[in-house]
């Protein structure tokens, strides 16, 4: 009998046979296509959690981390950039343009000037590490309603000024469920000082029931738009683009 | 469901084999409990898989709200230099183990590379966070479906009430004592007593189905920020999503353990009539022999 000769060796080996051909359906691309089902059904699931658009936890002041860890960029390389730190972000110009009724082009003196936020909450990388900061800045929600949304957009992009290491743009989308949620801030303050290069000086947006690579640094621009096809490579952010979940609440 | 009345105990419509005539078939298994049993195990597979690729992106486990370094970790697994040499190096609380080979630094293509998990204990083998993560959550989701399928059957059928809930005399020192002493003998239960889950193999079904996975459940969901806003009583429950990380590892690490042992058992105790029974329902019972 078939069954009777396999030995423990046996399936000690047929496991590690299994597990090589995991590497052949990882390879196979509607192998992939299909196990992204997954992402869609977490994504439509929390959102019916969360329809009532509860808060993330915020923390208490002694809950701060000692150190925020800085991932990914940590100060980008280009004369541009390096220009505006050596000037203290004076130049700095944040624009809200795509299908917004009234483009606006904004000052940090200006976002500064407006109704802040305060909030201490955790920032969770998709790596698994966690740190928890105190984050300042506008709401998003109060600027887009300065600058009105034309029908039909469904998206704000972020352009951010950072090139990454394979020399594409940083870029980042959130839709509007999670742009107008009171917690979505433009944040240029973290933990009561004004926000360090390495963590995305001086605008870092911070969307705070989503993974790290979402909190977007280093933005130049916030666009409206009704589609992600045209930005990037379609799938609606840097790391997106490189397999990663557009929808990152787990 | 049809199936639903078949208890263990009631003897299968051809209750023997000519060739063995003192043997006598039970049917042992549900339908629903056969098939999602091996749902389980195809999602325990990747799931355990994928995890262990997860986990190499950061590998290191802390207590409590937040953790982002190798400093006041439970555990880590990374390599480390030690006297002027890469090492391998795990680390447990006070403990420090040299793992080099296959936790902390191991070989990819003959190089030796600075991983947790070794490339023959991930998916992928090669180092691809989306990708772990994807097969994960695709196979989380299944498992939670046959789980709820499975969970529903149980006590709807009487399933649990009948076969797992353990009776006065079954949790005595005692009778645990005798049953550990057979088990590490080997001597497996026959005749009257073969048709029943012994209390050992009760208490650790009951463990699994009823604190272990669903603890795998919650100390993931615990993870996620999204669902943080949701239930933030689970960042209270667990003490946190570092702390949910670390009860998330030590469980899917306690359960491989229950799996390495369920492996051991139904090969020891007959591998063919055990993975039959898990297959087609039907369980043979060898007789007691004769005092």
């Amino acid at each position: 009998m078939i069954i009777k000769s396999l030995s423990r060796r046996g399936l000690i080996l047929g496991g590690a046979a299994s597990l090589a051909g995991c590497d052949q359906l990882q390879q196979n691309q509607s192998v992939t296509d299909f196990i992204r089902v997954g992402e869609n059904l977490t994504k439509s699931t929390q959102r019916i959690f969360l329809s009532a658009q509860p808060l993330a936890r915020e923390f208490k002041p002694s809950d701060i981390s000692p150190t925020f860890r800085a991932n990914g960029t940590t100060s980008p390389s280009t004369d541009e950039y390096q220009a505006h730190v050596s000037t203290g972000f004076s130049e700095w110009r944040l624009a809200i343009f795509g299908m917004v009724t009234t483009p606006a082009t904004l000052t940090l003196a200006q976002l500064k000037a407006m109704p802040a936020r305060t909030q201490i909450t955790r920032h969770d990388c998709v790596e698994g590490w966690s740190a928890i900061g105190q984050w300042t800045g506008v709401p998003l929600r109060t600027l887009l309603a300065q600058t009105g949304v034309t029908t039909g957009a469904r998206f704000a992009v972020m352009h951010c000024a950072d090139v990454m290491n394979d020399g594409a743009r940083y870029y980042e989308s959130i839709d509007l469920f999670d742009a107008v949620h009171p917690q979505t801030i433009l944040a240029y303050d973290l933990n009561g000082k004004t926000l360090p290069v390495a963590n995305g000086a001086p605008l870092r947006l911070r969307v705070e029931r989503q993974l790290g690579y979402k909190q977007a640094k280093y933005v130049t621009g916030i666009e409206l738009a009704n589609s992600l096809a045209k930005f990037g490579g379609g799938r609606g952010g840097y790391w997106e683009d490189r397999g990663y979940e557009w929808y990152a609440g787990i | 469901m049809t199936d639903a009345s078949a208890a263990p105990q009631t003897p299968a419509p051809a209750a023997s084999s000519p060739a063995n005539p003192a043997r006598e078939r039970i049917y042992r298994h549900s339908r629903v409990v056969r098939i999602t049993h091996w749902i389980n195990a195809i999602c325990l597979f990747f799931l355990v898989a994928s995890g262990a690729q997860i986990f190499n992106a950061f590998p290191a486990l802390h207590w409590g709200q937040a953790g982002h370094d190798y400093k006041n970790v439970f555990l880590s697994m990374r390599a480390e230099t030690v006297n002027g040499q890469a090492r391998g190096i795990t680390r447990i609380g006070p403990i420090q183990l040299d793992t080099t080979g296959v936790f902390g630094l191991s070989r990819n293509n003959g190089r030796f590379e600075n991983r947790a998990f070794p490339t023959w204990m991930t998916i992928p083998s090669w180092r691809d966070l989306a990708a772990g993560r994807r097969w994960h959550f695709f196979f989380a989701w299944i498992f939670v479906a046959s789980g709820l399928v499975y969970l529903v059957h149980g006590f709807t059928s009487r399933h649990f009430a009948r076969d797992l809930s353990l009776k006065k005399d079954e949790i005595k020192p005692r009778h645990l004592w005798q049953e550990i002493a057979d088990h590490a003998r080997l001597r497996f239960p026959k005749g009257e007593a073969a048709k029943r889950y012994n209390t050992l193999q009760k208490l650790a079904y009951g463990g699994v189905v009823f604190v272990l996975l669903p603890l795998m459940l919650l100390t993931g969901l615990t993870m996620s920020p999204g669902f943080n806003a949701v239930a933030p009583v689970l960042l209270d429950l667990f003490g946190g999503r570092q702390s949910a990380r670390t009860l998330h590892f030590i469980s899917a690490f306690l359960l491989v353990g229950f799996i390495v042992l369920h492996l051991a058992m139904v090969i020891l105790s007959g591998l063919a009539n055990n993975i039959r029974s898990m297959i087609k329902g039907y369980y043979e019972i060898e007789p007691e022999k004769p005092a």
